[in-house]
């Protein structure tokens, strides 16, 4: 059985190899490289765009607004984010004019050579600011999405209870920083526009080529190319560029490929939505959740692109995986004159769950609990329901996670141990921290019924298989899984499957490639089109294995030239029930949960802090692939440790300062600990083999589990990251000078 | 874009003298970073690396290690023999950068960028290194902890060439180095520090805190006469005289010398008990 094996990833021995062809390693004969001029500051009207006469323009195509052929909008919620700048600009470095060359030296000079000239107006830079009429760019108050989730009467109970507590928490900005930066390459063939290029979401990159260009979907072709990393940055931006080098190879009438730099990809692409929660919880004396007020806001950029679904996202998550019988939690995504914030790994949780698993914290200190005791108490039991009334009954034990993850960390000897050491040592101080959390998997409430994604099975003619989805590979190994998913259940081995790779002109419209969905939901329908496919061909004797491969062979050899296909359609279980207008029900149809504890030492001479054990233990369902199940969870918590520590997004005039690898630190291998990785296995039906969703989850845990650890050290209350030891030593000495 | 490529020593001297605008160039692993961000065609280069054989890695006597215009930081590295005598050369050649960065980026280069932040620059100080300039005129040695006048202003003249670096072998007593980074490894110095007490007295040598890296000589001279001190805030207020950091896109004024003070502080605390 393939599911639960230990199966080499399919991409990896070519990327090991340094053989897989990357978007920029493609060699085009005549193509022409673009690039874009972008606008120098947050906010003004644009005066005049001055074009060098040194240069000599005729060797150029120039595309700016007025080359667009259908509306100047990137299809996406909202349908508000421009592809160029036409009269205005609305943040620093948005696109205005897209220029092309030959020769990549002369595209350099001619970028440096394009002047533009704005009229300045005030921006807003904090998304919680005073606002005043000319700061207002969109309705009334510059929200872009307002979310609100109601339960019990939370109001009430605050009259009368024991105690109240209160916090505030700030999560930063953080950079996807993939190893390769954005690229896109268009160009014209048999008629039809194709675009190649680095993207999770084929189809999201098809639908803005027909929304800009007024093209019917058969009219235009997107084709993956080997992503080297993602993280979420390549489901929006993508779209972008996509139409940025079709708009300059259909006016060149030659192909265009537009590859960013590390600074510009850093500088200009979106990144991690700033994040302010507040909570005020009412508790009673033996600790447990009576009602939480929560407020949550999102920095959304200068447009709405994807950030009402991160909002939702995040306020979903926002009460934590504890049980509360009355809650309310209103959330809100405001305009600033940032670059729009975007998609990234966990999509609004990981801001929302820093918040409640620090608050959890300050709580478990205010009533003079132990913080695991206290989380003990408030774990959603069978039964129980959800901050939007989601009864949780899959069978997980989250009190058993919480407990074997304190054994695993020797919690209770840590403490001590630490407690002993702190008193003793001059500068060096040890705490462990705990988080315990959860992610929901696939999209949220209706979202796949409204996605209806569609997967296909092929038996080729020589009883071999082909599995045709939209998902792409981008590093997280889900070629491999779903070949291993197929394999598994039509009983074949792993090197009688390979996995298309995605071209909307070959494979179907499943859905993107987000969301922590690619196992359960694309898997499961994978599963579903392979006893599809066993249908039509009746093997005798089994349905799996020999018998399968030897009915595909004899059903080619009856039916020849025809394409014996397996088919799966989406249609949600009559069991999940989700009203979207009073955000209330079946949020997601499975969720994974988790406890992480993280151990630190803070050097009280430079502020450093140092992660020096983990552990991540969670429950996904049935893991498919165990190292790469172990991959994801070890890579997520570099990203969250990071995101905690060391990540700042220094920003001036709403942009990224430090653009740079060397000048923002995510974290190297001798900046982490071991990561100890443990799976529980509770099996959901709506996965394969009972699997859920993993990709997302651990970037919601490590930043609380590390900060809490800092607080344990140092006996104080640290609320916003990333915690830089510049932040750090000026929260313990304060105004001192000293 | 111009690249001259001299064959000889001589030679490379005679384009010097010709032009004063020549920028000389060894590993590259500085000049072809900011290349990035500059118009190509100001760059006017001497590349040094034909003549490696001449400006070769490595001597060590009795008396002095010389290290060559041409000599890397992974030269230092891979020799056994330097490594034990001056152990701090290659403790702060290892967190330049990369292994990459190591093998191609020089001593001499890192001298002549000028860098406040310069790691190699740091340890050479504190060990008391001179620079070796020569010119078509002859040669000039200069001490290295006055090399520098300014931001990246130096007492080189335009006709001059690094050619060597030499440091003299003493008996130390104390040897001490310290980089506060924004993470442990490929990472650019928030606070250098390096203590070194030989048989002339105290060196205390600092980097990204001052317009260039410097002695803090005021320090030094407390140490020197048995200065105690009661707590970090002393050494910081000592320190003014010494150090100017500021804000920048790495760290704060505040931050960097609040941490150098508290680095020295504890490292006295563990080292000289009898001055804390």
């Amino acid at each position: 059985m393939s599911v639960g094996s230990d199966i080499p990833r399919v991409d990896g021995l070519d990327k090991l190899r340094g053989s897989t062809t990357y978007i920029d390693d493609l060699v085009i004969p005549g193509v022409l490289h673009g690039g874009t001029i972008r606008g120098p500051i947050a906010r003004g009207k644009i005066r005049r765009i001055h074009f060098d006469p040194a240069i000599n323009w005729n060797e150029f195509v120039v595309v700016d607004h007025r080359d667009i052929p259908g509306p100047n909008e990137i299809a996406m919620i909202e349908n508000d984010w421009r592809a160029l700048a036409a009269g205005d600009v609305r943040h620093k470095h948005e696109p205005i004019v897209l220029i092309a060359h030959r020769s990549i030296r002369k595209l350099r000079e001619a970028l440096r050579a394009v002047r533009v000239e704005i009229e300045p107006r005030p921006a807003v830079f904090n998304p919680r600011g005073a606002l005043t009429p000319e700061l207002i760019q969109h309705g009334d108050d510059n929200v872009f999405k307002r979310i609100d989730i109601h339960k019990g009467d939370p109001a009430a109970v605050f009259k009368q209870a024991p105690h109240v507590v209160e916090g505030e928490y700030h999560t930063g900005s953080q950079e996807h920083l993939y190893l390769e930066t954005q690229g896109m390459l268009a160009y014209r063939q048999d008629g039809r526009l194709v675009v190649r290029g680095s993207m999770q979401c084929p189809y999201f990159v098809v639908n803005a080529l027909t929304h800009l260009f007024q093209k019917t979907a058969d009219e235009v072709r997107v084709i993956q190319s080997p992503t080297g990393g993602a993280f979420g940055g390549k489901e929006d931006y993508p779209s972008l560029l996509a139409v940025h080098a079709a708009l300059l190879a259909e006016k060149a009438g030659a192909p265009v490929k537009i590859i960013y730099d590390r600074r510009e990809d850093m500088a200009a692409s979106t990144k991690r939505h700033p994040g302010y929660v507040r909570h005020r919880t009412a508790v009673d004396n033996d600790g447990r959740l009576m009602a939480m007020e929560i407020d949550v806001v999102l920095d959304a950029g200068a447009y709405v692109t994807l950030s009402p679904v991160v909002l939702s996202r995040g306020c979903i998550h926002a009460a934590g995986p504890y049980y509360c019988e009355n809650v309310h939690i209103h959330g809100e995504a405001r305009l600033t004159n940032s670059p729009p914030y975007g998609a990234f790994r966990g999509f609004g949780a990981p801001q929302t769950q820093f918040a409640v698993e620090r608050h959890m914290d300050v709580i478990a200190e205010r009533l003079g609990i132990q913080p695991a005791e206290l989380r003990r108490r408030n774990l959603l039991r069978d039964g129980q329901t959800t901050a939007t009334g989601q009864v949780f009954r899959d069978g997980t034990d989250l009190v058993g996670i919480l407990d074997r993850a304190l054994e695993l960390t020797a919690y209770d000897e840590k403490r001590k141990q630490h407690a002993a050491h702190n008193r003793a040592h001059p500068y060096l101080r040890r705490g462990v921290g705990l988080a315990c959390f959860f992610h929901g998997a696939g999209f949220t409430g209706s979202g796949e019924t409204d996605l209806a994604s569609e997967v296909w099975v092929d038996g080729l003619p020589d009883g071999r298989i082909e599995v045709l989805t939209a998902q792409t590979e981008m590093g997280q190994g889900a070629a491999t899984i779903l070949a291993q998913i197929v394999a598994d259940r039509l009983g074949l081995d792993m090197s009688q499957v390979s996995v298309a790779t995605p071209d909307t002109a070959r494979v179907p419209n499943s859905g993107p490639t987000v969301a922590s969905r690619t196992s359960m939901v694309i898997g499961k329908l994978l599963q579903q089109a392979s006893d599809d496919l066993v249908s039509r061909i009746n093997p005798t004797g089994s349905t799996t294995g020999k018998a399968v491969r030897d009915a595909i062979r004899a059903w080619h050899v009856a039916n020849p030239g025809k394409k014996l296909r397996g088919r799966a359609k989406y249609h949600q279980p009559p069991t999940i029930n989700w009203d979207e207008e009073q955000y209330r029900g079946d949020a997601y149809a499975a969720y994974a949960w988790a406890t992480h504890a993280a151990e630190v030492e803070v050097d009280l001479r430079t502020y450093v802090t140092r992660v020096t054990d983990y552990v991540a233990l969670q429950e996904v369902g049935k893991v498919i692939n165990p190292t790469l199940a172990t991959g994801q969870i070890q890579g997520g918590v570099a990203q969250g440790i990071g995101w905690a520590l060391s990540e700042e997004v220094v920003l001036e005039d709403g942009v990224m300062a430090n653009s740079q690898m060397s000048n923002y630190a995510i974290p190297v291998a001798g900046d982490l600990p071991p990561i100890r990785v443990y799976f529980e296995e509770q099996p959901t039906p709506y996965g394969p083999r009972g699997a859920k969703g993993i990709g997302e989850l651990p970037m919601d845990g490590p930043a609380p589990a590390v900060i809490n650890a800092v607080c344990a050290a140092l006996g104080t209350s640290i609320n916003a990251i990333p915690l830089t030891p510049e932040r750090l030593m000026e929260h313990l000495e304060g105004d001192d000078d000293g | 874009m111009r690249v001259l490529r001299p064959t000889t020593l001589n030679e490379a001297l005679e384009m010097l003298a010709a032009d004063g605008a020549l920028r000389p160039i060894a590993g590259g692993t500085d000049v072809l970073v900011s290349w990035h961000d500059q118009s190509k065609d100001d760059l006017n280069l001497l590349d040094l690396s034909p003549l490696r054989d001449r400006l070769g890695p490595l001597q060590l006597t009795d008396d002095f290690l010389e290290l060559g215009a041409l000599t890397t930081y992974y030269d230092v590295i891979a020799s056994p023999e330097v490594t034990s005598a001056f152990p701090l050369l290659a403790e702060a050649a290892r967190q330049v950068g990369a292994i990459q960065i190591q093998t191609r980026g020089t001593w001499a280069g890192n001298i002549g960028n000028g860098s406040p932040a310069a790691d190699g620059v740091l340890v050479l100080m504190a060990y008391d290194a001179t620079v070796i300039l020569q010119s078509q005129a002859g040669f000039t040695e200069v001490p290295l902890d006055r090399y520098y006048i300014g931001y990246k202003q130096t007492v080189r003249r335009p006709e001059q060439l690094i050619i060597a670096i030499r440091i003299p072998r003493r008996r130390r007593e104390h040897e001490w180095f310290h980089k506060v980074g924004a993470r442990s490894a490929l990472t650019i110095s928030k606070v250098g520090i390096v203590v070194v007490k030989d048989e002339q007295g105290w060196r205390v040598v600092v980097n990204s805190v001052a317009p260039f890296v410097c002695r803090c000589r005021a320090f030094e001279k407390a140490l020197t006469n048995g200065k105690v001190f009661q707590d970090s805030k002393e050494i910081r207020q000592l320190l003014d005289t010494d150090i100017a950091p500021i804000d920048d896109i790495r760290s704060t004024a505040r931050y960097r010398a609040t941490v150098l003070s508290k680095l020295l502080y504890f490292w006295l605390a563990e080292n000289l008990p009898q001055t804390s």
